[in-house]
């Protein structure tokens, strides 16, 4: 089953004639993602290893009939490339780019939601169905079809993990990239929530970090399904009023703290980990 | 983007919002006309000046220059006061509280008001608080401004001169991009007019190509974190002694954790991102190792930026420099073996992250 993304998620990419856009393209395509179209305005008519450019996300979705759509569009113009996607009836947008203002997404958000499409980030490595579709940028190589779903705010820590359950011997599920900013579309709950209805998700793992208090609102609903959830926490360490590397990760007013997250998730009967590939070392020992 | 109290003041009364008069003294004999009596206060990036000694009164223009001279010059913080702002006592009758941030988890504006002000609003118990988000897209309606009037008790008078402030507040949130727009004490005073006797404003950062004015201004930064953000290195200094650099935000941070939980102490926190730039690590190396580090921890984890690539970046950057502290790298994902032959003979390498920190907290200890 997966969730939200599969083998016939038909995907747009946006900004595909780019540098990061052409790369990501080819190792979608690699894991075998249907992209059936890039959008570049003022490029239509050219293709991308094959993938046919149109000038506009209307143009995309008329002539192929595109559903999904990842943006690697720069953060100056990710807004209107983001509701110009929803316009078009996507009902899946990724949004990869980083450093996009924090009312633009207050914008984005609650618009793609009343017109009823799913946003995930941005600021983030989006999703990967293993075995099955990636709209994101992750290697490729790290993941294998299994039952482990995973929600993460970052990046190279989510390989890292990633990579640790796929050597220990399980696999994937949903790899969900939720994003390292304080304005994300589908919030790491909401996240746990599709995972605990999926009926190929049988674990649920949750890559957390200081900041807000999204960790906290998880491991409450954590407590009510039945799937076992593991955690892992980062910025113990870190010092508060400074922002560590994401726009979201940054204790504030004493709140965030990563202590405050890992009581949270223990509270609620979740498994947390004291360093990052100890997560393996839990999801066997369960 | 934070900014300085008087700084703050100026970008509120370009929206209207009445705030005391003051004016700005880099030396004592900068204060000719202060308002009288007025408040002399350090302009600081930090929080706590009050009780450092930063908040100093003053009845007339000796009393103020030489509040002037007792602050000018110290220590806040990890900051020198370079600058006071000399404020005109107001006559409070009523201290209220209004701030407007961003709520996460509801994805929208929330104003927060209280007829309790002047205080730090964590200690306002939660049940004087009035909260409500302001729906994005649609924006601050009058019937938000009627709840707030009816929580907090106010008159009629009061009640339109407060509403008219929160509207403004409001398009300042909009308007400059703000994380969080702060009013306390929004202060009630004895002749029935309402001020905001403290703002405060932090504009996003992701944000300053919009706001190119704010681009020069002060931040809460060491210098060296000045230069890094300068180069477009996410760089943090901590006060530990040992320089830790990985590839990512969330992954630097795990590799401070598990540092910290094998006994060492990070220095930085550098986050290379997913550059393999030769020049760009370099750039990170020199920021690196101006922070003095004990030993280098570096920790990177290779998916589409290949592992060997980055090793040679490191490989240049440590050769280039003539590094002399030791180096503990823990390289791992694409290409792998490759990286570890290209350092060879120039780091220590580890196969884990957890072995890693143990080696550099051991290196520390005086070699592996």
């Amino acid at each position: 089953m997966a969730v939200l993304l599969d083998e016939k998620t038909k995907l747009i990419v946006q900004g595909i004639t780019g540098h990061q856009g052409q790369f990501h393209t080819e190792k979608m395509l690699e894991y075998g993602t249907k992209v059936v179209a890039g959008v570049t305005p003022g490029k239509g008519g050219e293709n991308v290893q094959g993938v046919p450019v149109f000038d506009s996300c209307f143009d995309a979705v008329d002539a192929t009939g595109a559903n999904a759509s990842i943006l690697f569009v720069p953060a100056p113009y990710a807004k209107d490339a983001a509701i110009e996607a929803v316009e078009a009836g996507v009902e899946l947008l990724v949004m990869i780019t980083e450093r996009i203002p924090f009312h633009d997404c207050l914008d984005i958000m609650p618009y793609a939601r009343a017109k009823g499409c799913r946003v995930i980030g941005p600021n983030c490595p989006g999703l990967i169905s293993a075995g099955k579709a990636k709209a994101g940028i992750m290697p490729n190589h790290i993941f294998k079809e299994g039952d482990v779903g995973v929600i993460s705010r970052s990046g190279t820590l989510t390989y890292e993990i990633v990579n640790a359950i796929t050597q220990a011997g399980f696999g994937q599920s949903t790899c969900i990239g939720i994003g390292g900013d304080p304005v994300i579309g589908t919030s790491m709950p909401e996240a746990l929530e599709l995972l605990s209805k999926d009926r190929q998700t049988k674990r649920i793992v949750v890559v957390g970090e200081i900041g807000g208090t999204a960790e906290e609102e998880t491991a409450r609903r954590a407590k009510r399904i039945r799937k076992p959830v593991f955690a892992y926490i980062a910025g113990r360490t870190a010092p508060p009023g400074k922002r560590m590397g994401h726009a979201g990760a940054i204790i504030s007013r004493g709140m965030g703290t990563a202590d405050s997250k890992i009581q949270a998730f223990e509270a609620a009967g979740a498994r947390v980990a004291a360093y990052p590939v100890e997560i393996a070392t839990l999801l066997r020992s369960d | 983007m934070k900014f300085y109290e008087y700084k703050a003041h100026e970008i509120f009364r370009k929206y209207g919002i009445p705030v005391p008069r003051g004016v700005l003294a880099a030396t004592p004999e900068d204060l000719v006309d202060p308002p009288l009596p007025c408040a002399v206060k350090a302009q600081v990036l930090v929080g706590g000046r009050g009780k450092a000694g930063g908040i100093k009164f003053a009845k007339t223009l000796e009393e103020a220059r030489e509040a002037a001279r007792a602050i000018l010059g110290m220590t806040i913080g990890p900051y020198t006061v370079r600058q006071v702002y000399a404020q005109e006592m107001l006559d409070i009758a009523k201290e209220l509280y209004l701030s407007i941030t961003i709520d996460r988890s509801a994805r929208a504006p929330l104003l927060i008001a209280s007829a309790t002000g002047g205080m730090e609003i964590e200690s306002v118990p939660e049940k004087s608080l009035f909260r409500i988000h302001l729906p994005p897209l649609v924006g601050l309606q009058p019937y938000v401004l009627r709840a707030l009037a009816k929580k907090l008790g106010l008159p009629k008078e009061g009640a339109s001169r407060v509403s008219d402030i929160v509207r403004k507040a409001f398009a300042l949130f909009e308007g400059e991009d703000a994380e969080l727009v702060e009013i306390n004490p929004l202060a009630v005073l004895k002749d029935g007019r309402v001020m905001a006797g403290d703002a405060k404003l932090i504009v996003d950062d992701n944000a300053e190509y919009r706001h190119p004015e704010y681009a020069d201004l002060p931040q809460d930064r060491t210098p060296l974190e000045e230069e890094a953000h300068d180069k477009g290195i996410t760089f943090i200094q901590l006060d530990g002694d040992i320089g830790v650099i990985a590839n990512g935000a969330g992954l630097t941070m795990a590799t401070l954790d598990v540092l910290n939980l094998k006994g060492g102490r990070g220095g930085t926190f550098l986050d290379l991102g997913g550059t393999d730039d030769p020049e760009k690590v370099k750039q990170a190396f020199e920021i690196l190792l101006k922070a003095a580090p004990s030993v280098i921890l570096l920790n990177i984890f290779g998916g589409i930026t290949k592992a060997d690539t980055v090793a040679q970046g490191v490989r240049e950057a440590l050769e280039e420099m003539h590094v002399n502290v030791p180096v503990i790298a823990r390289i791992k994902g694409v290409n792998e073996d490759r990286a570890r032959e290209i350092l060879q003979g120039i780091g220590h390498p580890a196969d884990s992250m957890e072995e890693a920190a143990e080696l550099a907290v051991r290196a520390k200890a005086g070699g592996p």
